[in-house]
């Protein structure tokens, strides 16, 4: 898979700009991983104000609650409706089919984002 | 020989406190020393700064009046003196209601609830290793389903006010961009209490809507609710003990988009159609009738149950039954992440216990009775309250507040004098002649409900119709 294009966060987002401007976010394979069996995801409504850097979903497994942060300003556009039924979506293809929300941005994206590379020599760093 | 005389009493003597720092059986120090640290830990100048929030009316100004300590002997002949002082059912009878009755109690709930496996226990906090405390809130959470036509029941809560609270904060919270939440005045005073008490600190507020008709009429309620309605709480049999027009009212809230919370009686479900079946989004009950005395203010039991959609929402413990690696059934908690210890701070609810023993009496209970025996106690309910009402409604001073209107095991009657010292004097006669309104509804003054369940004799009715007439003839 090309991540070339993808933004990475510290807590384990990833964020996407799509063709219409929208950006994609969702959870990384290592959160994926972390989480394990995954049970439910709150999804936002759509047209509901996101703030980077605060909770716009959350994401449920058997014993925690995640946070899906924001990585920009904005509105939420779109949310991913198949998720509600079957959460574990986003464990089979957690970069594509697996987005969570879409958010119509209003400022740039939160500047501790970091690429794909970073993101895995963080890992790295963290042991993972 | 002198004739036995009874002993006196040991004399009270000077009263002495025993400080912590003297008293051999003092676990917990609290030495004004370690007042001092624990004060400027916490950044608080003096214990008095600490109690500020506490309204000064319903602080004590002087220390505690406490005696010196007795030994086991005067100390059991101290305690039998005071609870002579409470005149039980059993010394009076009881026709007292307000949301606390005197049911009848098979041997069997008392058998098996003191059990010490069950007695003993405090809530596991390793919960799946009590597989048969699960199992009873499994079969107890089965049983408040069945007989509330839910889909969901949690593994109860403390008591019936703190639980239309969360019930109206769970339907509040399942919807955007509301700030209001209606509780018809008919619903258990204590109840709306406790809801403002809860919401002092939070987004949103309880409105009342009046009942004058001592019911919520349903124009009434359609004219109450506006874009910032949430959710209506109604209770039924109400506080007056009238029933209200449940299947109605549900239908003009969903109308009108908004939520239905219903305070119900589980001992009146063995007769009237189950809350699920009439449109109720989320029911609470005090479940105290079903196996659990009466006695002073608790312990009680919160029954909660939903429909679906709001699973996610609900506070408290949930019991799931599943199987182990060997096939074979247990049970554990589950949808845990409602929970304050995975939710944290996003967490909304502070329950995160359940009414153990007291639900295991009500399993007992219900188990015991089963459908017919549910349906059998609502109906003697029904006969003897309804009985009491046209008897008391002939007695001159004394007519019906609310004539016409149904209601099942309570019923509130006016009396041509103050209710307050009518009460005490049917007392002195022997009986617990009802509950005085003023306390609540101060034009209510005269006004008494009497509650009449399944335990009352005919004898024990006509006696206490006899007792009205003459009090009210002096």
């Amino acid at each position: 898979m090309n991540l070339a294009s993808y933004r990475f966060s510290p807590s384990h987002e990833w964020c996407n700009k799509e063709a219409n401007g929208n950006i994609a976010v969702g959870i990384t394979q290592h959160a994926v991983e972390m989480l394990k069996d995954l049970l439910y995801v709150q999804l936002p409504k759509v047209g509901s104000a996101t703030k980077a850097g605060e909770s716009c979903a959350e994401i449920e497994s058997v014993k925690s609650v995640g946070n899906l942060y924001a990585p920009c300003d904005g509105t939420v556009a779109e949310v991913n409706e198949a998720l509600t039924g079957d959460p574990m979506k986003i464990a089979d293809d957690p970069y594509e089919k697996g987005w969570i929300v879409k958010i119509k941005p209003t400022g740039s994206l939160a500047d501790n984002l970091m690429s794909h590379a970073d993101y895995e020599k963080l890992l790295a760093e963290e042991g993972a | 020989m002198a004739a036995l005389s009874p002993p006196t009493p040991l004399p009270i003597g000077e009263k002495r406190r025993i400080t912590s720092e003297e008293s051999p059986l003092s676990y917990v120090l609290n030495t004004p020393a370690d007042q001092q640290e624990m004060l400027k830990t916490i950044g608080v100048k003096s214990i008095d700064e600490l109690f500020e929030t506490i309204p000064a009316a319903v602080r004590l100004k002087k220390p505690l009046d406490i005696p010196p300590a007795l030994s086991e002997m005067p100390m059991t002949d101290e305690m039998v003196r005071l609870a002579k002082k409470n005149l039980s059912p059993d010394q009076a009878v009881c026709f007292l209601g307000g949301g606390s009755y005197d049911h009848f109690i098979p041997a069997v709930v008392d058998q098996i609830a003191g059990r010490g496996e069950f007695y003993t226990a405090y809530t596991p906090y390793q919960a799946e290793a009590s597989q048969g405390s699960l199992q009873a809130f499994f079969e107890f959470q089965t049983l408040i389903c069945q007989l509330t036509g839910m889909d969901v029941a949690n593994a109860s809560l403390y008591e019936a006010g703190s639980g239309m609270f969360e019930a109206a904060l769970m339907a509040h919270n399942s919807i955007d961009g509301k700030s209001r939440i209606l509780v018809a005045e008919s619903v258990h005073p204590e109840y709306r209490q406790t809801v403002n008490t809860y919401l002092a600190n939070l987004e949103p507020k309880a409105v009342s809507v009046p009942t004058p008709d001592g019911i919520l009429k349903p124009e009434a309620l359609v004219a109450a609710i506006d874009g910032t309605v949430s959710c209506v709480v109604v209770q039924s049999p109400n506080f007056f003990g009238n029933l209200e027009d449940v299947e109605a009212l549900a239908k003009i809230a969903h109308d009108k988009g908004v939520f239905f919370v219903l305070v119900a009686d589980p001992v009146s479900l063995g007769l009237l159609k189950r809350p699920g079946d009439c449109g109720t989004d989320i029911v609470v009950a005090e479940g105290q009738g079903l196996g659990t005395p009466m006695q002073y203010g608790g312990p009680f039991l919160g029954l909660l149950a939903c429909k679906n959609q709001f699973i996610r929402k609900i506070p408290g413990r949930l019991v799931g039954q599943t199987t182990d690696k060997n096939g074979k059934t247990c049970w554990s908690l589950t949808l845990q992440t409602r929970e304050q210890h995975i939710r944290r701070e996003k967490a909304t609810s502070n329950i995160c216990s359940n009414q153990g023993l007291i639900a295991l009496r009500a399993t007992v209970h219900l188990a015991a009775l089963g459908p017919e025996g549910m349906k059998e106690t609502a109906e003697l309910c029904v006969q003897k309250a309804h009985y009491a009402a046209s008897e008391l409604a002939k007695v001159p001073g004394i007519k019906l507040k609310h004539p016409g209107k149904p209601f099942f095991k309570e019923f509130t009657i006016e009396v041509n004098k103050p209710a307050e010292p009518l009460l005490a004097k049917l007392l002195s006669k022997g009986y617990h002649a009802g509950l005085a309104l003023g306390r609540w509804y101060p034009a209510l003054f005269n006004c008494i409900t009497v509650a009449v369940t399944e335990k009352r004799t005919k004898a024990e009715i006509d006696g206490l119709v006899a007792a009205y007439r003459e009090a009210l003839a002096g």
